[in-house]
């Protein structure tokens, strides 16, 4: 499981591992089409296409030229195979240029030029100043005489702030030149760029060749950039595909939405139909045959027919219905998305000026998602709040400072205490400067400017400097403060990292004037308190923090202690030891320094303010009136969680809202709490009042563990959760437990420790915040600002749905709508499985005829996105999914058998007797047809642009130009038919009639819904359109009316209404019935109680 | 109707954004905000749209019942009666019978003045000319190409007759209809044109003038007419009106026209041979003289479904005019759409 890197030794490693040629293609030239092929056959509808084009070849079956399922067919593949290769090439190309770069690598103690794809483990490369790392190296010198170098990561996890690496100190002083012998032992290649746990030995002739640890920090990754170092070299230790970015790099799974799902199960309904039509239809032709066929002399069937005989009619007509699955769907509904996804990309609205970022679509296929989301688990810290960290109060040995001027710094208690040196005051604020990992940069003004990994530093170490203690420079271990004009110097003799768990970082300095060690610490008061002398009282000190928290503000405890000389080098090596391990370094390093921070003299608190960001408050306010249960978790603590959401109107402050509080250390207290929330949340949930409950890191676990049937229960039924102390993981688990409940869950978070819960969530969201980009990688979208959620979801998401909910079902419409006539013609042609269409025109109807006035239908918009934002509750129609269920598919289905109905009846009689060609018919039945749907569009299109009447329009110009092309060719099967037909004053007084008798009673349906039995989408259209004041979202509340008017609202709100949205039929469909309760809840709050409870549990899915 | 001018004027803090190039329609279109028509279905566009396809339909329908009527035509199915009563038991041997003659008189009595040109059809009833057999058999490239081109297999089972290919092959062609008519008044012969009937276009591109038929009609199974070999397929009127496959089973063919006016109460006389087998699956067989009008033949369809679609149009234009008055829906009240969305608003 480890790998061995000889340092400089081609023939010890020269094939061991791979070279450093990247490679991110997806095939080769050779494995192009079969691979492309695989995949795109391996979904179940190209299966099902390609049977249907084999079948097709039968001669004897065929009702039409193979080409009119072929031609789509192969047309279709080779969209997507082109696509396919062209990103495939591209990336092809980005890796060449990045495999040909020249590089420097040094061999022999000479320097090479040679190309970045020919680097080998254990070479030595040389890179100067910005030159971008090729393969993950190991440092082994720098231009910096400290070992230090510093290196841009931005490329890797998206931070910006440059990071400092140090070369392993058995290198420290060696000419790199003349370094050729040693090995490293590291581990095999993984993904986590934050680990390195491996060792270093160097051969002899170097004196020095005891085993070295290196870790992350001796490492340059590739992708990463050097930046403020004149040049740096070092050793590969992974090349090409197996570096620790290469290995990171797995393409995401594809996520599939709850529209696409409901898609493919219409579509295996309409195949059932499909089925069921064939066989009946199948049976009647073969009847048909037997009884009446063998009778009609002119068609001359054989007496004795072949084995397969009885199958021939079935399977013409599965070939017939074959069209009953539109094969165009695919093709449309990746198109209209990957638009939504530009439309996301290029919303102005949605642009962050501050930081200059747009929002960004990663995942092009999720949209309508969005529109659906039901709980949205948000972050705190750089999501809610800017992240922009400013040193408000503190506490110094039980002294508060910036009480009355809400400002510490200007605080003159606090100043006059500074100047005149009080003892505590002087470390509290060395502390402040020195406890860190900040690089301070002077710029040639002479002026400092601060970088760090964590705001919460860089605003203590800013304060500390408005506080005459100024942090002026870090030379390697030699940190130098200026307080009040006198200079001190303290060496940095070992950094106690933070990690989550800890809660803490600490560092041990020794005062180079006076040689005393210290050590110096801050941290969350759960993790520095407890530590303190226990000779030292706490009280004022966790009076302080809760103090601080209520506020709002982020505290911090900062303590110290002075160290034994021997205490600290006994310590120091069991730190080093632990520090080299192999295996479960970070948690025995843990554990080291857990042996030396204790004891501690707590010296005061700091309190940090982190403000929200602009238009947070209004964003969940609007999102909640969306019917969207927001859960806030965090990892700060609980009273500066509540404090914030409170502020963020998460929860509403008392007697509106009420908190619940889950608490407990044991399982048994944390039992006893959760029953008892429980209980009061049923209890209350029929008031109109806000519950949340509100639980811990510790209780959240023992709940998940042992308890997580009641917890889920608890989780379903609460409108707004709170969860402080939690860790990454527990907040991927509270993602899941939603999730599996079947809710749309959407996660929101902008740091590190949010990837996790973005990646378990059915949507994604990053925002590309101050804590680097790591989020945003990880997330289906990133926007700049929390506010843009809004817009998001209820514009963006919004319409994705409705668009993609018409497209759907307009494409099986009009598939069915052909199709029913050919079923129809096989009852007068002797169900024969005759096709009254020829091959142009069925393999033009669902390509070119109706597919384009569909797309349009990606531009429609059903309300003004002012509207939306203004009544938001109008989200709940994506959500419950009413445009897009069994019942709404239905209205589709009877309606394309009615146009069908009122299509062939015409056609039928209007061409009688002596026009009863079948050439002229035939087209008089496409015509008919492509005149209905482009009404139907027309119809369902609720805002016409320019490009809806061109689409709409212009394809009925468009369908007559093709035919009339078509019927100049003598061999094309309608030979003059079209020129013929649009002579007849009869065809075009036959397509007035089917248009006015189909689209008559359509128009009347809709209308009287429309009017009399108005859905709230309709009731906001009339408001927006026909102008009158639209009312704000303040008036929109139920007020005092008098008894009378206020009847017929509720009536048409009740439980009954719950039904009229798009069809008649809507009910208690499968996909309904679940979401009945799940967003039902705002709408029946009453009904659904009882329900709710009992029925909870079995729509849980891991219970 | 209104004119939208687009959304981009959106809420609050997201007004600023970034300064829009607000004219350039491609900007527009980026933001979605192309200025879009979005039409209501107001009562009075609605009332209106349907009283409007009311007032168009009901006077384009009497236009064509009137247009129909005004065709004069006179149906004679002749099938039964041109059987002679001892065969009245067995039409399938009578028909199949060689041996007697098939000749038979049919008198027709013009009801009212006929104007010139009169058409002739033969019409079939039950016969299904769009059965998928039938209407495969047949090979468009030997149409127009003759012998030259012998890839003819979508013709079977009429393909090849004691080893050679039949032309015109299949089975359209080898049940060509035979019955033939002529026409007389009074003791004249009526002169019946029988060019012309088909289309030009079939004439001209479809069916060859240097393909003569051959090996026709020379198998064991006869099956309908046959073709004179030395007349170009091209000139086969017949054998093209035929080939114009049919899409109903029941359909009316053109034989030839009469060229000069009838009157009324005048007789014509039809001769007619009864020579196509119709008797063993019980179809029928008329003879139809018919004059033509703008809209075709004698159809009233159209006229009726104009008028039954115009008076539901009205009627419903009425009923939504009641309701309109009874029950004054005011539009765009948002006291329709209060929220009482229990825990959302509040």
């Amino acid at each position: 499981m480890k790998r061995y890197v000889y340092i400089n030794d081609d023939e010890l490693s020269q094939d061991l591992y791979c070279d450093n040629r990247i490679s991110n293609t997806k095939y080769t030239i050779l494995n192009f089409l079969p691979k492309n092929l695989w995949e795109q056959f391996s979904r179940f509808m190209n299966q099902y296409f390609l049977l249907i084009a084999c079948l097709q070849l039968w001669p004897l079956i065929t009702p039409v030229n193979p080409a009119s399922t072929w031609g789509p067919l192969i047309f279709i593949f080779a969209v997507s195979a082109t696509k396919e290769g062209w990103d495939d090439y591209n990336r092809y190309l980005s890796d060449k240029k990045a495999n040909e770069k020249e590089v420097w690598v040094v061999k022999q103690g000479i320097k090479k030029h040679i190309q970045a794809q020919d680097i080998r483990v254990g070479n030595i490369v040389w890179l100067r100043e910005n030159d971008e790392v090729p393969c993950d190296l190991v440092l082994v010198g720098t231009s910096d005489l400290q070992g230090l170098c510093y290196v841009e990561t931005s490329a890797l996890d998206g931070e910006t702030d440059l990071k400092t690496r140090v070369i392993p100190h058995a290198c420290m002083g060696i000419d790199f030149e003349l370094l050729h012998k040693g090995v490293i032992e590291c581990p095999n290649p993984d993904k986590d760029i934050r680990r390195f746990d491996a060792n270093l030995r160097l051969f002899p002739p170097f004196i020095d060749n005891d085993l070295c640890p290196l870790t992350i920090k001796n490492t340059i990754l590739q992708s990463c950039y050097l930046r403020n170092t004149e040049w740096a070299c070092g050793v590969a230790v992974y090349t090409g595909n197996e570096t620790k970015l290469g290995m990171s790099r797995g393409v995401p799974e594809p996520k599939l939405t709850a529209v696409d799902m409901m898609i493919d199960k219409l579509t295996g309904a309409i195949f059932i139909f499909q089925i069921v039509v064939v066989i009946v239809l199948g049976i009647a032709g073969n009847v048909w045959k037997d009884t009446e066929a063998r009778k009609q002399w002119y068609v001359q069937y054989p007496n004795e027919g072949p084995w397969y005989e009885l199958l021939v009619i079935p399977l013409r007509f599965e070939l017939l219905c074959s069209i009953m699955i539109p094969i165009s769907i695919k093709v449309s509904l990746d198109l209209v998305k990957s638009l939504y996804a530009k439309f996301i990309d290029w919303d102005c609205e949605m642009f962050d000026i501050e930081t200059g970022t747009r929002a960004n679509a990663a995942n092009t296929a999720i949209s309508e998602d969005l529109g659906q989301v039901e709980y949205i688990l948000t972050d705190k810290t750089g999501t809610l709040t800017e992240n922009k960290m400013v040193f408000k109060r503190c506490c110094i040995g039980g002294i508060f400072y910036g009480n009355e001027t809400g400002d510490a710094l200007k605080d003159l208690e606090l100043l006059d205490a500074v100047v005149s040196g009080s003892p505590d005051v002087v470390r509290f604020l060395t502390v402040m400067a020195l406890c860190n990992t900040v690089i301070p940069i002077r710029s040639k003004s002479g002026s400092i400017s601060y970088k760090a990994q964590s705001q919460d530093e860089e605003a203590l170490v800013r304060a500390a400097a408005c506080l005459h203690m100024i942090f002026v420079n870090k030379n390697a271990n030699i940190l130098e403060i200026n307080y009040n004009g006198t200079m001190a110097q303290y060496e940095v003799l070992d950094t106690l990292e933070f990690t989550s768990d800890r809660k803490r970082m600490s560092v041990v300095v020794k005062d180079c004037k006076s040689g005393k060690i210290i050590l110096l610490s801050k941290g969350a008061d759960e993790a520095i308190l407890p530590c303190a002398n226990p000779g030292q009282q706490t009280r004022s000190f966790s009076e302080a923090v809760d103090q601080y928290a209520q506020l709002g503000l982020r505290t911090l405890c900062l303590a110290w202690r002075v160290l034994e000389e021997d205490e600290y080098q006994e310590w120091s090596l069991i730190f080093k030891e632990a520090n080299s391990s192999l295996v479960d370094r970070e948690w025995r390093v843990a554990e080291v320094c857990q042996r030396l921070e204790h004891g501690f003299e707590i010296l005061g608190v700091a309190a940090i303010e982190d403000r929200l960001q602009d238009g947070v408050p209004e964003t969940i306010t609007t999102l909640r009136k969306a019917g969207i249960n927001f859960w806030m978790l965090t990892g700060d603590k609980q009273n500066t969680a509540l404090q914030i959401a409170l502020s963020c109107n998460l929860v509403s402050p008392e007697p509106k809202g009420q908190l619940l509080l889950i608490n407990g250390k044991t399982d048994d207290e944390v039992c006893r709490s959760l029953e008892r929330v429980l209980l009061t949340m049923r209890t209350t949930n029929s008031e109109p009042k806000d519950v949340a409950f509100v639980i811990d890191g510790w209780a959240l676990e023992i709940a998940l563990r042992h308890y997580r049937k009641t917890f889920t229960e608890l989780a379903l039924l609460s409108r707004t959760a709170i969860c402080c102390r939690v860790t990454p993981s527990q907040k991927a688990q509270l993602v899941y437990i939603i999730k599996s409940c079947e809710y749309k869950t959407l996660a929101i978070g902008d740091g590190g420790n949010d990837v996790r819960m973005i990646q378990q969530a059915d949507i994604g969201v990053g925002i590309s915040g101050r804590e680097g980009l790591q989020a945003a990688r990880a997330a289906d979208y990133s926007i700049g600002k929390f506010r843009f959620l809004k817009r998001l979801i209820l514009v963006h998401g919004r319409y994705s749905y409705n668009r993609t909910a018409f497209l759907s079902q307009y494409s099986f419409y009009k598939s069915l709508l052909i199709c029913f006539i050919q079923i129809f013609f096989s009852f007068i042609s002797g169900v024969s499985g005759t096709s009254l269409f020829n091959s142009v025109s069925l393999m033009a109807y669902n390509t070119f005829y109706t597919s384009i006035p569909v797309l349009v239908s990606a531009l429609d918009k059903d309300l003004s996105e002012r509207t939306v934002m203004q009544h938001p509750q109008i989200l709940f129609y994506c959500q419950a999914g009413r445009l897009l269920n069994p019942s709404t598919f239905a209205g589709w289905f009877g309606r394309s058998l009615f146009h069908a109905i009122v299509v062939f009846l015409i056609t039928i009689h209007a061409y009688a007797y002596e026009r009863s060609e079948m050439e002229e018919m035939s087209m008089v039945a496409l015509s008919g047809c492509i005149w209905l749907q482009a009404f139907v569009v027309a119809l369902e299109t609720n805002s016409f642009t320019v490009l809806q009447h061109l689409a709409i329009w212009g394809n009925l110009a468009g369908f007559y130009i093709i035919n009339w092309i078509v019927s100049t060719l003598p061999s094309s099967g309608m030979h003059t038919i079209m020129f013929r037909l649009c002579r007849q004053p009869s065809y075009w007084t036959t397509m007035f009639l089917m248009v006015a008798a189909g689209m008559g009673p359509v128009l009347a349906l809709k209308y009287f819904r429309y009017t009399y039995r108005s859905s709230k989408i309709n009731i906001l259209q009339q408001a927006e359109r026909l102008g009158g004041p639209i009312l704000t979202l303040g008036n929109i509340e139920p007020q005092p009316r008098s008894l009378e008017k206020e009847a017929t609202p509720l009536l048409l709100i009740q439980p009954k209404n719950r039904s009229p949205v798009h069809e008649p039929l809507l009910s208690d469909s499968p996909n309904t019935t679940r979401r009945s309760f799940g967003s039902g809840t705002p709408f029946d709050f009453f009904q659904s109680q009882s329900r709710l409870s009992s029925s909870y549990s079995r729509n849980c899915k891991d219970n | 109707m209104d004119e939208d001018g687009g959304s981009s004027s959106a809420v609050g803090i997201e007004a600023q954004s970034i300064p829009p190039r607000q004219s350039n329609t491609l900007y527009l279109f980026t933001q979605q905000s192309l200025p879009a028509c979005k039409p209501v279905l107001t009562p009075a566009w609605v009332i209106t749209i349907y009283f409007l396809i009311g007032a168009i339909c009901i006077p384009v329908g009497l236009l064509s019942l009137d247009a129909s009527r005004s065709v004069v035509e006179i149906t004679d199915r002749y099938d039964t009666d041109c059987i002679p009563p001892p065969f009245k038991s067995n039409k399938v041997a009578y028909i199949k019978d060689s041996s007697i003659s098939k000749n038979c008189s049919r008198f027709l009595k013009v009801p009212k003045h006929m104007k010139a040109p009169i058409y002739i059809y033969y019409q079939l009833d039950n016969y299904y000319q769009n059965h998928r057999r039938y209407v495969k058999s047949r090979s468009d490239k030997q149409l127009l190409h003759g012998l030259k081109y012998n890839s003819t297999s979508s013709c079977k089972p009429e393909e090849y007759n004691n080893g050679l290919p039949i032309v015109p092959c299949g089975l359209i062609a080898w049940s060509l209809f035979n019955d033939t008519y002529s026409f007389s008044r009074g003791t004249a012969a009526l002169k019946v044109n029988r060019k012309d009937i088909s289309w030009k276009s079939d004439r001209d591109h479809k069916f060859g003038k240097q393909v003569y038929p051959f090996n026709f009609q020379n198998g064991s199974l006869i099956g309908g007419g046959s073709l004179d070999p030395n007349v170009p397929l091209s000139d086969q009127e017949d054998l093209i009106v035929w080939m114009r496959t049919a899409a109903l089973p029941s359909f009316r063919k053109l034989y030839g026209r009469i060229e000069e006016d009838l009157d009324a109460d005048d007789v014509v006389v039809v001769d007619v041979s009864n020579n196509y087998n119709t008797y063993s699956f019980g179809g029928k067989k008329k003879l139809v003289l018919s004059t033509s009008s703008w809209l075709g033949g004698k159809n009233d369809f159209l006229g009726m479904a104009y008028l039954s679609v115009g008076s539901s149009s009205i009627l419903l234009s009425l009923i939504f005019l009641l309701l309109h008055v009874k029950n004054p829906r005011p539009y765009g009240d948002t006291n329709y759409s209060s929220w009482n969305w229990k825990g959302v608003s509040s």
